[in-house]
């Protein structure tokens, strides 16, 4: 068919430039998003070193159940073998992540992010329509309850009734009273989510962080697959942990990089450059042996040189 | 031999205290009403929650609060059911669990006889006990219904209704129960998810009960998806709760548990215990309700731990 009205095609396309224009600049976050993991490689992949507090602004209490905690938990408590990552932690962990959305027919806006991570088949939904979070009493998840605002073309979106689940995952706690807030941003193939943990029961101050991911349209995500199993004989109700003063796995960490203890116990004053020069005995390995080209999963091992 | 007696029952009348016999002003305060899943509902008000299960049979109330609180819980059921209250459950004997026995039973029953209500025969032992200077406890406000077997079924709502009795937990007339339909276990002050336990040394309860309880509700739990959903836990106070936070109060106090034997083991006092402050990594999770404190807790684990000394 041949348009005879000349003018009526410039119009039409002018308004529909105008219609399809972001609304409170809603980015397309959908896509298949592979993780980075540059940042924090060596916990993000193989797992912190245990007593690694460093970079925490974390109190007393979460410094002394970290110290109490014995690894053996994760396989001789049963309930520990499936327990996933929270939605903080899932950011960080096994990351790759497919993220869809919902569309209202009516206004055409966006109502609903959805999330779905490799680790533990996790699934979380971030509502764009401004329903209230729900009452105090409600249960809680590990991916707690997400309502997401514009702020240009950035998404903030906040979590509350999350689940106890850890800030670390060498027993740093991160309790069910926690707040999180992501800011996702968009920039062409990369997509970056900044994270803030409040937490008034383990943290004095805000917890800030940040992971990555590039779009990878061939990205297939796999079943993970989890089932429990009494791999380890114990009698009932056996909860691993070290008594106050005995675990001997406390300085490890500091003495395989050279650092004074002190430094290893995290606090909110360990965050701050000023805090270097209180640092008098640095005294780094003479020869990396420890995560030292660690820029991926695949490349990050102990004895990597 | 008798000054640890006399703490003994010192704490037990604080853990009384949790639910003070004193009439008190409950105007402002209102019940919210939470749907948990399947037939059930959760009523957090004043007290301890109340579980609610309704269907074609009519109402089955668990823990029923003060009794200054019947009016505006049966308001609530209302919005729910028009059919009658025909059976009541109280977990344990704790006033702020029983304290509205007679006054919804009177409110909410039919034309025929009025609720059932079921307790373990420890509950209604202690509730005929005399105590000087208390009035006694008006017989339609005690379990009429009582058990003294493991364990007494019921069929209710499309359901069944199991209700077991926790020996030596919180107190020793513990009870939870279980709605195998709806997958929802009422566990009273067993569990507390953001307070300390809160073990009545004096009636009956002990750590290792409260731990053989907690651990018990564990072999009941079933997570839908890597502990998430499931078998919910409506606890004695707080929200609602599934195996994962059961896990990590079990954790807590099998931790604090285990450090206090520790200490005892070294031939530390109560004072002593005290002052190493056990369960110090724990004070910023868990809260102290009523009068009832950390160091009380501790004291309780000691004792228990101590033969009751």
């Amino acid at each position: 068919m041949v348009s005879t009205n000349r003018t009526a095609l410039p119009l039409f396309l002018l308004g529909a430039a105008l219609v399809a224009a972001p609304l409170d600049a809603q980015v397309d976050f959908t896509g298949e998003w592979a993780p980075l993991y540059h940042e924090d490689g060596p916990e993000r992949g193989p797992g912190p070193e245990l007593a690694d507090y460093t970079e925490m602004p974390i109190n007393d209490a979460a410094r002394m159940q970290a110290d109490s905690y014995d690894a053996d938990r994760i396989s001789v408590v049963e309930e520990y073998q499936c327990r996933p990552h929270g939605a903080d932690y899932a950011l960080r962990g096994l990351g790759q992540v497919r993220i869809w959305r919902d569309i209202d027919p009516a206004s055409q806006r966006v109502i609903a992010f959805h999330m779905h991570f490799l680790a533990w088949d996790s699934e979380r939904t971030i509502y764009l329509d401004g329903r209230p979070h729900p009452p105090a009493d409600a249960l809680h998840t590990f991916q707690g309850f997400s309502t997401g605002v514009w702020e240009g073309n950035m998404l903030t979106v906040t979590t509350t009734h999350l689940k106890t689940n850890y800030l670390r995952r060498n027993g740093l706690p991160r309790s069910d009273q926690a707040t999180l807030t992501e800011h996702w941003t968009r920039h062409g193939e990369y997509l970056t989510i900044t994270t803030v943990i409040e937490d008034p029961v383990f943290l004095t101050e805000p917890l800030v962080r940040s992971d990555n991911w590039y779009l990878d349209p061939g990205q297939h995500i796999g079943i993970f697959g989890c089932e429990y199993a009494a791999e380890v004989p114990r009698p009932a109700g056996t909860v691993p942990h070290h008594l106050p003063g005995t675990n001997p796995n406390l300085h490890e960490f500091a003495n395989w990089y050279g650092l004074p203890f002190e430094a290893t116990r995290g606090g909110a004053e360990t965050l701050y450059p000023e805090y270097r020069s209180k640092i008098t005995s640095y005294n780094p390995p003479g020869r990396c042996t420890r995560y030292c080209h660690c820029t991926s999963l695949f490349n990050c091992n102990v004895d990597s040189r | 031999m008798r000054q640890p007696l006399l703490r003994a029952l010192a704490l037990s009348a604080v853990v009384t205290t949790l639910a003070p016999a004193q009439p008190r002003n409950f105007d402002n305060t209102q019940e919210h009403l939470l749907p948990v899943q399947g037939n059930t509902y959760m009523l957090a008000g004043a007290g301890g929650n109340t579980t609610l299960q309704v269907g074609k049979d009519g109402v089955l109330v668990v823990d029923t609060q003060y009794a200054e609180m019947a009016p505006k819980i049966l308001s609530e059921i209302r919005k729910l059911s028009d059919k009658p209250i025909v059976w009541m459950v109280n977990t344990h004997i704790d006033q702020d669990h029983s304290g509205g026995n007679a006054a919804l039973a009177k409110l909410g029953r039919g034309p025929g006889p009025g609720p059932r209500i079921i307790a373990h025969e420890n509950v209604l032992n202690r509730m005929t006990q005399r105590v000087p200077n208390q009035p006694p406890v008006p017989d339609e406000a005690l379990p009429n219904d009582e058990y003294g077997t493991p364990q007494k079924d019921l069929f209710f709502n499309g359901e069944a209704v199991v209700i077991y009795h926790m020996p030596r937990a919180h107190t020793d007339g513990d009870s939870i129960v279980f709605f195998r339909r709806s997958d929802v276990v009422s566990v009273g002050d067993i569990f507390t998810p953001d307070q300390w336990p809160a073990i009545d040394l004096a009636r009956g309860g002990s750590v290792e009960g409260t731990l053989d309880a907690l651990n018990y509700i564990l072999t009941l739990t079933v997570p839908e998806r890597y502990q998430d959903g499931g078998t919910l836990v409506v606890p004695g106070h707080g929200r609602i709760s599934n195996e994962a936070d059961v896990v990590e109060y079990r954790n807590m106090l099998t931790i604090v548990r285990d450090r206090v034997q520790d200490l005892l083991k070294k031939g530390m006092t109560l004072e002593q215990v005290k002052a190493a402050r056990p369960a110090r990594d724990y004070e910023t999770e868990y809260s102290e309700r009523g009068l009832w404190t950390k160091d009380m807790f501790v004291e309780a684990v000691y004792r228990s731990l101590n033969g009751n000394r």
